[in-house]
């Protein structure tokens, strides 16, 4: 069924607007029941004018600063500019994010093409990847932090634990899963090895890869927020975790908001990339209406 | 002294082994000389181990016993003369058309532009001429099999090993394809081993029809010449008596293995 562009707009808007609506009314009472306290709910308009006041607050210090605009300062949580704005936290996150995701990735297409070309190794370690595939990685926090400290390092440890396994199960099955008849086909052409890793394996893989980019992103935004949530000095997850600390609730849902939007962002951003790197992929069948 | 077959199979035996340990024997002690430019066609029933001998000559499957000569040499590895067009979609997804056709002379060495070059040649000959962008799912069966056609040729084998290769098409584009094969082969007139199930089809392009006995353990048990002249047209020449001649003597030897591989089920 197709739906018309406008309409779709109209109704998802009018989702918000209820929600927001019924949010709004309880928190402030205005039929003389306040079935959403405040003190435990926030209000909607108080959520938006503290993100506004964040934004704000944070351009002007970076903007109004003093002292030289120093970039090489900028991850520096006690910087005189930058320093606990909204911006930096952001960027913490972002960069925490986007560390776990490359190095996650990288780490599991090598593994993932290493154990699918030598099943002798994948024997012997299934059982371990097994094995750390199923413990919760939150448990490991306290330990990267022990290990790497509260900087952005162990945060990136902790997303490198989940991208790395979504990544390398798929590497490992797009590898295994190649066509046998586009591998005879490309071996009758006269491909050597090196050849078919290039031009089949690797394709191959790559596809597999770039079908969880979405899972692998949102991971390696998750393993940043909930490390930095765990013990951290800046970053979204320390914002949410300080508002808390300090019962502030209206805090914790601009921050939550702001993640929200943030990863809402990011996601949009892997479409594009997706949209440019898939071109040759058939449409999902549920998408042929 | 006669030049060496192009390809020549002698008693080749080829077996596989079952889950439950035993060994199947597909096709036992089978003999066949393939000349340069002739078109052989193999037909046999479902199962009978056709594709199997075509593997055989192709490298790509290591008889049991027996020997497999090409050019007079016996063969180690893949078939380095052959071109193989498969029954399935071989062509990489990820390539678009053009790509994937240059990608075989990529292979050997020649330089991106001039394979582009000459890929974008290959596909105005097979047809395709503004559909080089097209990656494989945005073409028709039929435009990937040319494309397919496109890739084994481009290399200029000396054999060319076709594999049902119009087996998944509807009866129309199998017609066209058939045409375009044969013009395509007049030209520099190769070595070809031509499966199908298909016995009009056999007899509307090849110069002798080699039929299978059913499975296991298949023999051949039959070549027969077809004198129909060239240049044929694959849809006009099945209306010719001669085809119905022959047609009916091959026919009469196929049956039989046919009711054979079917258990006796259709009499």
């Amino acid at each position: 069924m197709l739906i018309a562009r406008w309409k779709l707009l109209v109704l998802q808007a009018l989702v918000a607007i209820v929600a927001l609506g019924t949010w709004h009314i309880g928190s402030a009472g205005t039929f003389g029941i306040t079935f959403l306290p405040k003190f435990f709910f926030s209000a909607p308009l108080d959520v938006g004018n503290r993100i506004v006041k964040m934004f704000v607050d944070g351009t002007v210090k970076i903007a109004t600063c003093s002292e030289p605009l120093d970039l090489s300062r900028i991850l520096q949580t006690n910087d005189a500019c930058f320093g606990k704005t909204v911006w930096q936290h952001l960027l913490i996150t972002s960069i925490e994010g986007l560390l776990a995701f490359v190095i996650g990735s990288l780490a599991g297409v090598m593994m993932g093409f290493w154990f699918a070309r030598k099943p002798l190794v994948a024997a012997v370690f299934d059982p371990y990847i097994k094995m750390f595939n199923a413990l919760p990685r939150v448990v490991l926090a306290p330990i990267f932090m022990l290990w790497l400290g509260l900087g952005i390092w162990s945060k990136v440890a902790l997303g490198f634990t989940l991208v790395f396994f979504i990544v390398f199960f798929n590497v490992y099955q797009g590898v295994r899963e190649v066509s046998p008849v586009i591998l005879a086909n490309a071996r009758m052409l006269g491909m050597s090895e090196r050849q078919l890793f290039r031009h089949v394996y690797w394709p191959s893989a790559l596809s597999w890869m770039f079908s969880s980019l979405h899972t692998s992103v949102g991971f390696a935004i998750i393993g940043a927020v909930v490390g930095e949530y765990l013990g951290s000095a800046a970053g979204l997850g320390y914002l949410i975790q300080q508002a808390e600390g300090t019962f502030d609730v209206t805090g914790v849902f601009a921050g939550m908001v702001i993640l929200a939007a943030f990863v809402l962002f990011v996601d949009w951003l892997v479409t594009l990339v997706e949209n440019r790197l898939l071109v040759w992929k058939p449409p999902a069948a549920s998408q042929q209406v | 002294m006669a030049d060496p077959p192009v390809v020549r199979l002698t008693r080749v035996d080829v077996a596989f082994p079952e889950p439950s340990g035993a060994v199947f024997k597909a096709v036992s002690g089978a003999s066949l000389e393939v000349a340069g430019s002739e078109f052989v066609a193999i037909v046999g029933p479902t199962g009978c181990g056709k594709s199997t001998l075509l593997n055989c000559a192709a490298g790509l499957l290591k008889p049991a016993a027996g020997t497999v000569d090409i050019f007079g040499t016996p063969l180690v590895g893949l078939n380095r003369h052959a071109g193989y067009l498969f029954q399935q979609d071989a062509l990489m997804p990820w390539k678009t058309a053009r790509d994937n056709i240059a990608l075989a002379l990529e292979v050997g060495g020649t330089p991106a532009t001039e394979a582009r070059d000459r890929a974008q040649v290959w596909l105005t000959r097979v047809g395709l001429k503004s559909f080089g962008d097209r990656y494989a799912h945005q073409l028709s069966g039929g435009q990937r099999k040319r494309v397919g056609l496109a890739q084994v040729l481009i290399r200029d084998p000396k054999i060319l090993l076709m594999d049902e290769p119009f087996g998944p098409l509807d009866a129309q584009t199998r017609q066209i394809m058939g045409n375009l094969l044969l013009n395509l082969w007049a030209a520099d007139k190769k070595a070809v081993m031509f499966v199908t199930h298909d016995l009009e089809e056999a007899i509307a392009l090849a110069d002798r029809v080699v039929i299978m006995s059913a499975g296991p353990e298949a023999r051949i048990i039959g070549d027969h010449r077809i004198d129909l002249v060239r240049p044929r047209d694959a849809t006009e020449v099945r209306l010719q008596p001669r085809f119905h001649e022959l047609h009916k003597a091959i026919w009469g030897q196929l049956r039989a293995e046919v009711v054979k591989a079917y258990g006796g089920e259709i009499g």
